[in-house]
């Protein structure tokens, strides 16, 4: 609990960093993309250009938030030394790894909640299945927290830390159908883009709100993204675990 | 019972290199021992392992009959670390990192609330519990790491170096403190390098060099083991020649400094009464260097003695 706290007091002391730009942000996304050149694309998906991005932008912030909040707070604690604070005392590693898994969800779940009330400025958005939409932010949220976590891990300076956000998450975020359905693509690029795991979670939250994504038309069902996404949150788990047992970057 | 028991300890570092090569060392419950050593002997090492911030290659740690590897947690309980570096976010509030810190260690939010302000208070840093930690004074910080080890009141202490750096009035009050605590109850060990500390503070010592003990005795017992003492006398007036004995050593370091070198069973009064009859006034008379400090030296050097031998 007490990591919990303390992350959430970290990113509310500094919301003008943590929770402003992903708004700012995502309204440009929405004026640019959304109203300017949204009007001229027409329909995507069988659904309003803006209404398709929606959901998609919302995922994306989740994703990229948690996953930031993890990297930068815990990498910024081993290298300030005051990870050791922590070290030395009782707490088992899975409540280390909880805590800041639970932060990073906490930032997460936040700023896709701003997002969200930022897209109804420009957009009645209607959610199909609130449930599913749940489960998928809050599975996904958790998912790249542990994420951000094992990169701070096995991260040795600040550089490291943006290698991975930058190279490889933003471009499957963006080729991760947030903004176009893969369905436009040739059917050599639909079959690479199934491999890119950022698209299952994308399509499964934007079946969640819309009622339909590009899964179901590309032959997977909804279940066996979440399926994945359960599988990838717990071969995660077991490596954050097993990293902080072996003392991987953070013991000499 | 002890409240430190090492036995066989090794480390080993990436590259190589032994920090450890197997020590053994326990310390009773109750007790303020010392842990000196020349930098890169080991006590951080050493420390570190206990703290489990470094893996140790081989051996066995026990806090209180409680092994490390067995129940980490119970054992963590009963154990405060103050590191050598300030290791606290120092962008966060004095009184939210130790409130974190119990936290941490378990303690409810009244608790750790409470444990906070009684150390604050302590210490003399409650009125600066809304500050940010970075706004202190590098002596204040000390204080602050101090609290946070002591805020889940531990039955044994650890202080890595507590006064390095700090300016003479604070060490003297941690000292105190220090003191103070330990008649409480709390069992410390300590290391530093200013030998005068642990002198004055501790019963027992240890000397650790190139990953070994090399002493492990009371602090009595090393200090009779001193052959010589350096006097230094301050004279009242300027003295052109050196005074002739053939008791001892006497050296002229300028015409108002006289220094005396005094063997093992030769008292003081002897060198008074020379003094005297030569019609020399001394204003003031201390200790050249502290008498710890001589046989570390000693200690420290007949280790690299051998290692040049081997």
């Amino acid at each position: 609990m007490t990591i919990l706290y303390k992350e959430i007091h970290r990113f509310m002391r500094i919301w003008t960093q943590t929770l402003i730009p992903p708004a700012i942000m995502i309204m440009l996304y929405f004026v640019i993309f959304g109203t300017l050149i949204g009007k001229r694309i027409g329909q995507m998906g069988g659904f309003d250009y803006m209404q398709f991005m929606i959901p998609g932008l919302i995922m994306m912030s989740v994703i990229s938030n948690s996953y930031s909040n993890v990297v930068s707070s815990f990498f910024g604690q081993k290298f300030a030394r005051s990870i050791e604070e922590l070290l030395i005392t009782p707490l088992p590693h899975y409540l280390i790894l909880l805590g800041w898994v639970l932060g990073g969800v906490a930032r997460g779940l936040l700023v896709g909640a701003i997002v969200t009330i930022v897209s109804l400025w420009f957009y009645d958005l209607t959610v199909v299945n609130w449930t599913l939409s749940i489960f998928v932010l809050i599975s996904t949220s958790i998912l790249f927290s542990l994420g951000g976590f094992l990169n701070a891990l096995f991260a040795e300076s600040f550089d490291d830390i943006s290698i991975v956000p930058t190279f490889i998450m933003q471009p499957l975020i963006y080729l991760g159908g947030v903004f176009y359905s893969i369905q436009l693509l040739p059917t050599f690029w639909q079959t690479v883009s199934l491999a890119n795991p950022i698209l299952y979670m994308i399509n499964a939250f934007r079946y969640s709100i819309l009622g339909s994504s590009d899964l179901e038309s590309l032959g997977f069902s909804i279940n066996s993204a979440l399926f994945m996404i359960v599988g990838f949150i717990i071969l995660l788990t077991s490596i954050c675990l097993w990293s902080l047992n072996k003392g991987r970057g953070i013991r000499s | 019972m002890k409240a430190l028991s090492i036995s066989n300890l090794k480390k080993e570092y990436a590259g190589g290199l032994q920090a450890l090569k197997g020590i053994d060392l326990d310390v009773e419950e109750g007790d303020f021992f010392a842990l000196l050593g020349p930098n890169g002997a080991g006590k951080s090492t050493t420390i570190g392992i206990i703290s489990s911030l470094v893996t140790k290659t081989s051996g066995q740690v026990k806090i209180l009959d409680i092994d490390i590897d067995e129940n980490h947690s119970l054992a963590k309980k009963k154990l405060g670390v103050v590191g050598q570096e300030v290791n606290f976010n120092q962008f966060e509030k004095v009184g939210d990192i130790i409130k974190n810190q119990a936290g941490y260690y378990g303690l409810s939010f009244k608790q750790a609330r409470e444990n906070a302000k009684h150390y604050m208070r302590k210490l003399d840093i409650w009125d600066k519990r809304d500050e940010q930690a970075r706004k202190l004074s590098g002596g204040m910080k000390r204080r602050v790491m101090v609290a946070k080890a002591l805020v889940n009141n531990p039955e044994l202490l650890i202080l890595d170096e507590p006064t390095a750096g700090v300016d003479i009035e604070l060490r003297r009050s941690l000292w105190d403190f220090l003191t103070e605590i330990n008649k409480a109850g709390t069992t410390i060990i300590l290391t530093t390098h200013y030998l005068e500390e642990a002198e004055r503070l501790c019963r027992n010592i240890a000397i650790i060099d190139s990953g070994e003990i090399v002493e492990n005795t009371s602090m009595q017992e090393l200090l009779t083991r001193l052959e010589v003492e350096t006097f230094v006398f301050d004279l009242s007036k300027p003295l052109l020649k050196l005074p002739e004995s053939s008791d001892f050593d006497m050296f002229l370091e300028n015409p108002q400094k006289l220094k005396v070198t005094v063997g093992k069973g030769q008292g003081l009064n002897s060198i008074f009464e020379i003094l005297s009859g030569l019609g020399i006034e001394i204003s003031s008379m201390r200790n050249e260097t502290g008498r710890l400090e001589e046989l570390f030296l000693g200690l420290v050097d007949a280790t690299l003695t051998e290692k040049k031998n081997d």
